[in-house]
């Protein structure tokens, strides 16, 4: 560890990281839950006429182990993941260590049209995939000219 | 084990590609990789072991009703690509892999005649 900063290993990390500092300095309005490109899991929010989808990529978790959280149209996912390197005292060697180790939280602002009642939650392949129903009402509809 | 950043035998113009964490730990009889793909599916997954090159390619499937619309993305690319090159010591032939929930586990064992004996110093 003594070395990363004289001879970066991981330089995509390194590139990163200044990356995100670069772009806080020149971001003027920030959101207020700070930088939305660093957090772990990353997340992808799509919405459709129906439903809002938010895809979490989180590999290698318990799915009973994820707990999300719909409250006044915030949906919080929140875990742990376990490290994989090994003890200080073991006979071993990590030469590269940049997967995320430790506990996790996200929290997504959701439309205002959403229905608390129809989430769905899936873990399938490393992805957690929150689908939240739309209001019918708001559903656009067409209107018959008579 | 190092990283290499190009492979200039390959196309030219290869489709962009994020790049997946890893965590690399070696012991006395050899390497586990633990490689993050979350959104691969098993059969999208795909590692090569070429002469002393390892590559691990995966596409990103991932579930969506139709008519749905991205609004905010962290992951902008379907498909994860990273190249390791091997070192002489590591059996290439006897690389076993493992892909649970989007998490690659790849042991590469040490070959016979490589693994580490314990030395003793004497003390006089």
């Amino acid at each position: 560890m003594f070395y990363r900063t004289v001879f970066p290993r991981d330089l995509f990390a390194e590139l990163e990281r200044l990356q995100r500092e670069v772009q806080q300095n020149v971001d003027a309005s920030p959101s207020i839950r700070g930088g939305s490109r660093s957090g772990f899991p990353a997340i992808n929010v799509s919405s459709g006429p129906e439903s809002v989808e938010i895809h979490a990529f989180a590999p290698g978790l318990d799915p009973a182990a994820i707990d999300v959280q719909l409250e006044k149209g915030v949906l919080t996912l929140s875990g742990a993941r376990a490290s994989v390197l090994p003890p200080a005292d073991a006979r071993a060697t990590a030469h590269l260590d940049e997967r995320f180790a430790g506990r996790f939280r996200r929290v997504v602002t959701l439309p205002d049209d959403i229905d608390p009642n129809g989430v769905r939650a899936r873990y399938r392949d490393g992805v957690l995939q929150v689908s939240v129903r739309r209001r019918a009402a708001v559903q656009p509809r067409r209107i018959a000219v008579e | 084990m190092t990283q290499t950043s190009a492979t200039p035998a390959q196309t030219p113009r290869e489709a962009a590609s994020l790049v997946p964490p890893v965590d690399v730990i070696e012991d006395t009889a050899g390497i586990t990789l633990y490689a993050d793909l979350p959104g691969v599916p098993k059969d999208r997954l795909h590692l090569h072991v070429e002469a002393d090159t390892l590559t691990i390619e995966g596409e990103i499937a991932l579930e969506a009703p139709a008519g749905i619309e991205a609004t905010h993305a962290e992951v902008a690319l379907p498909r994860y690509r990273r190249v390791f090159s091997l070192s002489r010591e590591l059996d290439p032939d006897r690389v076993s892999a493992e892909f649970t929930q989007g998490v690659l586990t790849l042991r590469i064992p040490k070959a016979e005649q490589a693994r580490s004996r314990r030395i003793e110093i004497a003390v006089e």
